[in-house]
């Protein structure tokens, strides 16, 4: 089975994000930078779709710049085969472009399946996936908690608001993956050492510009400092009254 | 034709509230660009475009067989993509949304702003759009055409602004979905998502034990509220990542958000944040989701809670 993932290396959830002096991005610098989280998913998915073939290749592909070989190295230490780099000193806004470089990067490959995080944490586009899909003319499921692959089809599960929509669906296909579809593996050190001798290609992503034009880029407003209305069950009656008369939210 | 497409979302034959947000954030960019909002809706063919005038829609496009009652991705998609030569085309930022607008702006060739949370047109149309779960803001110029954008649920206040609202139907060709939705799994117990409903009462590890979720579950089932958890407890599997706020989560922008028990790590912090009243109940004075609650009550949530309960439950009633 040939599977293909596409990551993205963003900032630590736990990162606290400073604007940059331009105004119009983050200083990345002290920052940690890590595997996107919704990533980890789809190459622990296709890594186990891999198993379960018992034969195929995992190819891991991102568009980001040169750092982002340690993202793609993190995956390959998982245990994907072989890396692509689409180089690029910054990733437009605008999703349509990074999705028609990936999209022209997978459109020869002969991938049974291309996975993908539902959503990047840094921008939450929730859009290169479904959009290569799309320009790839392939059935896509998004956001997918529950998979099932056998004898050229699938069968996914997504989480909706007050409920969940069971797709079917022929291969070559494209899915992203939502949290609880599976538990990552930690790279063993094995797998770290191994990974710095698989192959990893860069070549140029070649970017359009894409179609939003920043403006700027700010912390947003702090919210202004509440009070403690007191202590322990006693202060129910305090809290009532302050979210009936003063908030009017009850 | 500087018209503004405002695809809406049904469910089950009843046009989701959320619709009426879309139609608004449509209306002030058609009022800027000198055009008509076109409402589409998607759907069985029994959809009815009734009241849509009332939210500032000129004209209603139904497109409906049986096989689009479900959400249908790709059909959906070819279907809003050829309702007509539309510049602008607004959408919720639904789970729905979040699927189908990438797919517009794909076969749209055009520029995609995602789970805008302001839109305004000055000239051009401006976005705000929030960025690592809320830590930082862009605003944006949306320069590209045909541009999509999706709007976060709960962030525009729908307003009324009376139209024609003349209904047409729109030929839609029979296919075959390429990916296509089966079933509907729908949950024992309907649940409120915690991403649409407009109060949230949200637990972390301060509970101590799953089992004492149903302490929160009485809370919100007094405040007609939804469920939502930390990082920490889905983490642990008490509770479905569904519910989960934050980061890796879902960002949510509720009326009125309860923090119980929880401590408030950034990235749940983050997901808060456009919360309009944020209340914190924890037994830390020092916990960092006192910085940014409105409201705090310092103590033993196994006590507040029950009594909180009982008390709302007096106002609702009252």
């Amino acid at each position: 089975m040939k599977l293909a993932v596409c990551v993205k290396r963003v900032p630590d959830s736990e990162a606290r994000i400073k604007i940059g002096a331009d105004g119009s991005a983050i200083d990345g610098s002290g920052v940690k930078f890590v595997l996107n989280p919704y990533d980890e998913y789809a190459v622990e998915e296709a890594l186990k779709l891999k198993e379960a073939a018992g034969t195929g290749e995992v190819v891991v592909i991102s568009a980001g710049p040169d750092a982002a070989q340690e993202t793609i190295r993190t995956a390959l230490a998982m245990g994907a085969d072989r890396g692509v780099l689409l180089r690029c000193e910054t990733l437009p806004l605008d999703p349509l472009p990074v999705a028609k470089a990936l999209a022209a990067e997978l459109r020869d490959g002969s991938f049974d399946l291309v996975l993908f995080g539902k959503m990047a944490i840094d921008d939450s586009s929730h859009a290169v996936g479904t959009m290569v899909a799309e320009l790839l003319e392939l059935p896509c499921v998004s956001a997918v908690a529950h998979l099932s692959v056998t004898d050229g089809s699938g069968t996914a599960e997504r989480e909706v608001e007050g409920g969940v929509e069971v797709v079917e669906f022929a291969l070559p296909a494209v899915v992203t993956a939502d949290k609880g579809l599976n538990e990552p593996r930690y790279p063993a050190l094995r797998g770290i050492m191994m990974a710095k001798k698989k192959p990893l290609e860069v070549k140029e992503a070649g970017l359009e510009a894409g179609g939003l034009e920043v403006v700027s880029l700010s912390h947003p407003p702090e919210r202004k400092a509440g009070r403690i209305v007191g202590e322990g069950a006693e202060a129910v009656p305090a809290l009532i009254e302050a979210l009936k008369n003063e908030a009017k939210v009850l | 034709m500087p018209d503004v497409l405002a695809i809406l979302e049904q469910r089950g034959g009843t046009l989701k509230k959320v619709s009426h947000e879309t139609l608004t954030a449509a209306r002030h960019l058609a009022d800027g660009l000198n055009g008509e909002v076109h409402a589409l809706l998607i759907g069985a063919a029994e959809g009815s475009g009734d009241g849509l005038g009332a939210f500032g829609a000129d004209k209603v496009l139904l497109a409906g067989d049986e096989g689009l009652r479900d959400y249908q991705a790709d059909r959906y998609a070819a279907i809003a993509a050829s309702a007509g030569d539309y510049p602008v085309v607004v959408i919720a930022a639904t789970a729905l949304g979040k699927d189908l607008a990438p797919r517009v702006a794909a076969r749209l060739s055009g520029a995609l702003a995602a789970d805008v949370t302001e839109v305004r047109y000055e000239g051009g149309i401006v976005v705000t759009r929030p960025v690592y779960a809320g830590k930082a803001v862009y605003t944006l110029k949306v320069t590209g055409s045909p541009c999509v954008l999706s709007v976060r649920p709960n962030a525009i206040t729908p307003e009324q602004s009376e139209k024609a609202g003349t209904t047409d139907t729109m030929k839609v060709e029979a296919a075959e979905p390429r990916a296509k939705t089966v079933e509907v799994k729908q949950p024992e117990k309907a649940a409120l998502d915690v991403a649409e409903a407009s109060v949230v009462v949200s637990g972390g590890r301060g509970l101590k034990e799953p089992e004492n979720f149903g302490l929160l579950e009485d809370l919100a089932g007094a405040l007609g509220a939804a469920v939502g958890a930390s990082r920490a407890v889905v983490d642990a599997g008490w509770r479905p990542h569904a519910e989960q706020v934050g980061q890796t989560g879902k960002v949510v922008s509720p009326n009125l958000y309860f923090a119980v028990g929880i401590s408030g790590a950034i990235q749940h912090l983050a997901g808060i944040r456009t919360a309009k009243t944020i209340v914190a109940i924890n037994k830390d004075p020092d916990a960092p989701i006192f910085k940014v609650a409105d409201y705090g009550i310092v103590g033993d949530l196994f006590e507040v809670v029950p009594k909180l309960t009982e008390e709302i439950r007096k106002v609702r009633e009252g």
